[in-house]
This record gives structure tokens, C-alpha cells and sequence, in this order.
């Protein structure tokens, strides 16, 4: 285990192919940025030749050798709560190399924003070269009744309305700290308490996709038939997870969801129009 | 050139205990929470591939345990490795890692393993399935890919990748080669198109796996890695394509044993409370809570996707440039053969 200069993050090994990149061990907005940031960074750099010849400033030659190092050899980058995993070929890539390089580049990615007027231009190119954040995504919900079935019970359980527990779920932007455990499913933060309700004792074993569900103090959705204990409050006909798209999915990590409600009729039609916004 | 054969089809007549299509994985979604997936042992998988000249990213049929029965509808070339389940084509015995050619209307017969977990199975230029996601591998978690997403059922009918646009010798040898007489097919030869035993993988128990520490080594006792290090364990029946659970002596942990969820590997050791190790296999989940105590070396993952419920298992500790060696020898290895069954064919043409 090697330590960079940066205190906060460490180095660690999961096996000769792959590098985790800590910056921390709790769930938390700031860490979670970070790991993000890295992460489209060096997808950038990894999947647009022209990131590599960005001119102005001390780092280009660096660049220029990263990139030649990744497209040898990264294969995979995987973002979690307060990491991001880097898979690389081990014939192919040094981990001190790869390990040097983060470390510079997250010395860069941390250089504050240019503020001269020479510098305005550069800062527009390194806004595309390190874009700041994630995209918001408007997820449309149908809430209760038949897509809600708990809407109900988590109402009575936390003594609010069915309607104060929808607008305090539509009041929030939710950020999407990491998508795993089935394919397309955010784990989002950043939920209201007072809607928080425990899991079901027994979990059902069939979710139908879409379906918005509440689980103690986190909000998510199924992008998937599944089976499953949230506490289901509504279903979005939007399709998070479609593998014959080009996009095969909606949501990145790093990104925001804000949902909204909608009635049945509007729901159908989103339904009927293919699931994408 | 040629006359190109029509392709290859082949029919389930049983689909054996649990058989699906796999090629090297559906790699660079891990971070939308999808495995990468692919065959459990890349290693008998590549063998078997280039055995009838395909690339190593081929499809091929992963067998476990009990394999199918199958009847080619429409004449080809099949490769046949991994675990050896005493395979027959119409009543005759078919050596493993063997390529031969079956006929129109003849019946392949895979029975039990003998040692080892899985076969694989493939056909010149590999089986036909659409690619999802850049991947023709059976996802059975999330229903896609592979064989409509799900394993072979009786009825199946499974068709080659036409080979008209032939890629790379010695694909297209094999592909050019129609044996016109019975007397001309490999079997019928002293000189078939097969590995000989100098070359093939063994398995069986004990299964011996090195084992590169951390991420999270420093969240077990000193003792605890001792323990894992210094005991055998066996293998569970909660084993699977998804991960295989080991039973027995207790690693215990420094404090808790959870963590706040970080990427999971293939090969990555988690240990839950239980204290018992679970080793992630290709259908594992991307991310994970409990502490990694370790991760089994590139070169050695091979050993456990052949172990089967009762299996022994013994881990040993290694350093990164011990497994960084092993797994050089292991790709000049497949390099090496690749380039002797060349040479097989080249001398058969």
C-alpha cells in the first residue's frame, strides 16, 4: 500500500489488475464528488483523443504519456461510494506508473478554476476536459394506488399524508453515489427522514421494473423485475435499464435524480413512447 | 477457396444440468452494476477455443456438472475441453480437448464430469447468439445475453458464426476443411487434432490458490489472516457462478464487519460476520459491504471455477510480481499451444 501526497487518498490493491483509489470510508457528498470527478476524468482521457492535446498549461506532456499508458492497458473504471476501482492489464501497465499518474492528475483536477481573461478560454476547454458534474435526470412517478402499493403504509407509518409523503419525495434532488446490485440500480442519497420507513419483514418476490420504492432512510428504484423489500410508493414508466439501446443506461454514477409525480394518463403515454425521457 | 460449409447447427436433445453460451465477458459496464461475467475458467475456455483456430473471445457452451446431449442438424467442426464428462459421438468415445467433425444427424453425448467442475464446448468460429452489450455471454441475473438469457432448454437449436468472412489462420484452415469420407475425419486417425496431456490443465482436490492481500487486510486480526492462510476449507453448496462460499475455520475480524459498499473483483475473498470467506467468481455482484481480505491471483482463478462442492481448498500468500509472472507463463503458454495447434491443422490440411 503506497500513500500519495494528497492525505486523503490512499492507494490500495484488489489483486495485480486493479488499483482502488480511496478517498475515504464513510457515505458522504464531498468524498463521493471526488471519486466522480476522477472517474470522468479519466474516461475523458480515456475516450476522446483530442483530451489529450489540450495546450496552455505545465501538464500536456503528462497527458500525452497517461494516455498511452491507458488505452495500452485500463480496462474498466468502477466508481463506488468513496472509490474508484481501476482494472488494468498487469502485463501491460505498471501500478507505480498508474499510481503516479492518478496522483497528478488529481493534483490538477484539484487546481482551482483559471481567472484571467487569457485563461477563460482554457477554462472552457478544461471544463470539457474535467467536466464539474453530473447531468440532474427528471423521473417521472406514478404514486400510489396499484404502482404505490405501500404508499399507504408509509403514510401511516411516519404520520404524514400520502400527499406530504409524495411532495416531500419529489422535494429533493437524490445524488446517485453509485449503480450495482442489479444492473441500473441507484443508490441514491440524500432522502428526508421524515419518510424514512423500515424494510418489509418479508420481502416480495417480484418487483415489477420502474417500481419507486422507500427502504429506512434511502430512495431507489428497480430498473429490473426483481425480487426485493423496499417499501414500493409509486412506479416510474421510464426505462432505466434497456440493453438493446445504444444507451443502455439512463443514469451515471456521479449523476442527480429528481423525481416529479405524474398521474396515470401521463404514465401511459411515457410507457407507450419507449421509457426514455 | 473453398466451398464454405453451411454453418454448423446443432440441436438439445437435454440441456444437461446447467448449460449456457459464454464468451470472455461483458466487460466495461461494471460501473452501471453489471458483471462482467463470461466463461468461469478462461483458461480451458481459451484452450478449447483455439483448438478449432477461434479467437479467445469466441462463444462456446459452459457445462457444469452433468453435460447435454446434442444432434447436429447440419455438418462442423466442435471443440471439446475442460472437465472431462467421457464424451460419445454417435456410441464413440470422443477424446477431451479434442477437435473432430460431426455429421449431419449424429448425436454428442456429454455425461458426468469426472474431475473438475466444467466443459466447454465450441464449434468453429464459435456460436451465433446476438450480441448484447457487446457480449454474447448469459447473464442469468438479469436475463440477457447468451441464449435468450436464460441456460439451453430441450429444443434449442444452436447455429455457428458464418465463417465466410474467415478471419485469422488457423480458422480458416479448419473452416476450408470438408472431410468428404469417414476414413478422412479425425477420429478415425491415429494423428487426431488433440492436446496431449503435457499441455492440458489437471484439477481436483486440494486446490491450492495464491492469494495477494488486501483491499481491506487490515480489518481482520492478525491471527484472522493466519487462520485463512494456515487452514483448509471446502467448498460450500452456495457455489456458484456468482461466488463460491468456503467452510471452515473462522477469520475473525479486528472490529466490524462491514464496510461502506467498494468494487468487488473476480477472485476478490470477502468475509462477512460468519467469518467465512466467499470468493467472488464471474457473475459477481460489482460492488460489495464486507471487508476483502484478499484477492486469488489471476494465474490461479482457473482452479477454483473447477472446484465443485467438497473440494479442499488452501490458500498460500504471494507477492504482485510472483502472480504478475505467473500469469506471463500462462499467456505465453496459451501462445504456445496456439501456435503447436496450428501446426496440428496445417500438417491434417
Amino acid at each position: 500500500m503506497s500513500v500519495s501526497e494528497n492525505p486523503s487518498v490512499r492507494f490500495l490493491a484488489m489483486g495485480e489488475a486493479c488499483v482502488v483509489v480511496e478517498f475515504g470510508n464513510t457515505i458522504d457528498p464531498e468524498v463521493n464528488e471526488r471519486v466522480h470527478r476522477l472517474a470522468r476524468c479519466l474516461q475523458n482521457l480515456l475516450s476522446r483523443p483530442e483530451a489529450t492535446t489540450y495546450q496552455g498549461t505545465f501538464y500536456r506532456q503528462e497527458y500525452r504519456s497517461w494516455s498511452e499508458v491507458a488505452r495500452a492497458g485500463i480496462r474498466e473504471l468502477v466508481p463506488t461510494y468513496r472509490s474508484l476501482a481501476v482494472y488494468f492489464d498487469p502485463l501491460e501497465v505498471k501500478r507505480q506508473a498508474l499510481e503516479a499518474q492518478i496522483t497528478q492528475l488529481l493534483q490538477e483536477i484539484d487546481v482551482p478554476e483559471p481567472a484571467g481573461a487569457l485563461e477563460a478560454e482554457a477554462g472552457s476547454q478544461r471544463e470539457k476536459t474535467f467536466p464539474r458534474q453530473g447531468k440532474t435526470v427528471i423521473i417521472p412517478v406514478c404514486y400510489g394506488g396499484e404502482y404505490g402499493p405501500d404508499l399507504a403504509f408509509v403514510a401511516q407509518h411516519t404520520g404524514l399524508s400520502e400527499e406530504e409523503v409524495v411532495k416531500i419525495h419529489t422535494s429533493r434532488t437524490y445524488r446517485v453515489y453509485m449503480l450495482g446490485f442489479l444492473p441500473g440500480f441507484p443508490y441514491l442519497g440524500g432522502m428526508d427522514e421524515r419518510i424514512a420507513t423500515p424494510r418489509l419483514e418479508t420481502p416480495r418476490t417480484r418487483i415489477p421494473a420502474g417500481s419507486v420504492g422507500i427502504a429506512g432512510t434511502q430512495t431507489g428504484f428497480y430498473p429490473m423485475e426483481s425480487p426485493g423489500g423496499w417499501r414500493i410508493i409509486g412506479r416510474t414508466p421510464i426505462k432505466a435499464f434497456d440493453p438493446f439501446s445504444d444507451t443502455p443506461f439512463l443514469l451515471f454514477p456521479g449523476d442527480f435524480v429528481q423525481f416529479k409525480s405524474i398521474g396515470e394518463g401521463e404514465y401511459r403515454k411515457i410507457e407507450e413512447s419507449g421509457g426514455r425521457p | 477457396m473453398m466451398q464454405m460449409a453451411d454453418r454448423i447447427k446443432l440441436k438439445v436433445l437435454d440441456p444437461g444440468l446447467l448449460t449456457t453460451v459464454q464468451d470472455s465477458g461483458r466487460w466495461g459496464y461494471q460501473a452501471f452494476g453489471v458483471s462482467p461475467g463470461g466463461v468461469m475458467d478462461e483458461y480451458a475456455a481459451e484452450l478449447t477455443n483455439l483448438l478449432v483456430g477461434n479467437p479467445p473471445d469466441a462463444a462456446l457452451l459452459e457445462i457444469t456438472l452433468k453435460g447435454p446431449t446434442l444432434r447436429f442438424e447440419e455438418e462442423g467442426w466442435v471443440a471439446l475441453g475442460g472437465a472431462d464428462c467421457g464424451a460419445t459421438l454417435d456410441g464413440k468415445p470422443v477424446p477431451n480437448w479434442s477437435a473432430f467433425y460431426g455429421r449431419a444427424g449424429s448425436t454428442l453425448i456429454l455425461g458426468f464430469v469426472r474431475e473438475g467442475c466444467r466443459a466447454y464446448l465450441t464449434c468453429a468460429g464459435g456460436f451465433d447468439v446476438p450480441l448484447v452489450m457487446g457480449s454474447r455471454s448469459t447473464y442469468l441475473r438479469a436475463k440477457i445475453g447468451g441464449f435468450q438469457g436464460r441456460p439451453l432448454q430441450e429444443g434449442d437449436v444452436l447455429e455457428g458464426i458464418n465463417l465466410v468472412e474467415a478471419r485469422d489462420e488457423p480458422g480458416k484452415i479448419v473452416e476450408s476443411i470438408r472431410p468428404e469420407r469417414d476414413s478422412d475425419l479425425p477420429l478415425t486417425q491415429s494423428s487426431t487434432i488433440t492436446l496431449p496431456p503435457s499441455l492440458i490443465p489437471r484439477y481436483g482436490s486440494p486446490i491450492l490458490l495464491r492469494v495477494l492481500l488486501g483491499p481491506q487486510e487490515d480489518m481482520f486480526e492478525p491471527e484472522g489472516v493466519e487462520t485463512f492462510f494456515n487452514s483448509p476449507y471446502r467448498i460450500s453448496h452456495e457455489a456458484d457462478r456468482m461466488g463460491y462460499r468456503l467452510e471452515g475455520p473462522k477469520i475473525n475480524h479486528r472490529g466490524k464487519a462491514d464496510i461502506v459498499s467498494d468494487a468487488l473483483a473476480k477472485g476478490a475473498i470477502q468475509v462477512p460476520g460468519h467469518g467465512m470467506p466467499i470468493v467472488m467468481m464471474a457473475d459477481h455482484q460489482t460492488t460489495g459491504g464486507y471487508p476483502k481480505l484478499g484477492t486469488v491471483i489471476l494465474a490461479d482463478q482457473y482452479l477454483l471455477a473447477q472446484g465443485k462442492p467438497g473440494d479442499e481448498v488452501l490458500f498460500f500468500p504471494c507477492t504482485e510480481e510472483e502472480a504478475i509472472v505467473a500469469w506471463k507463463e500462462r499467456r505465453d503458454h496459451l501462445s504456445l499451444v496456439r501456435a503447436y495447434v496450428d501446426r496440428l491443422w496445417r500438417k491434417y490440411a
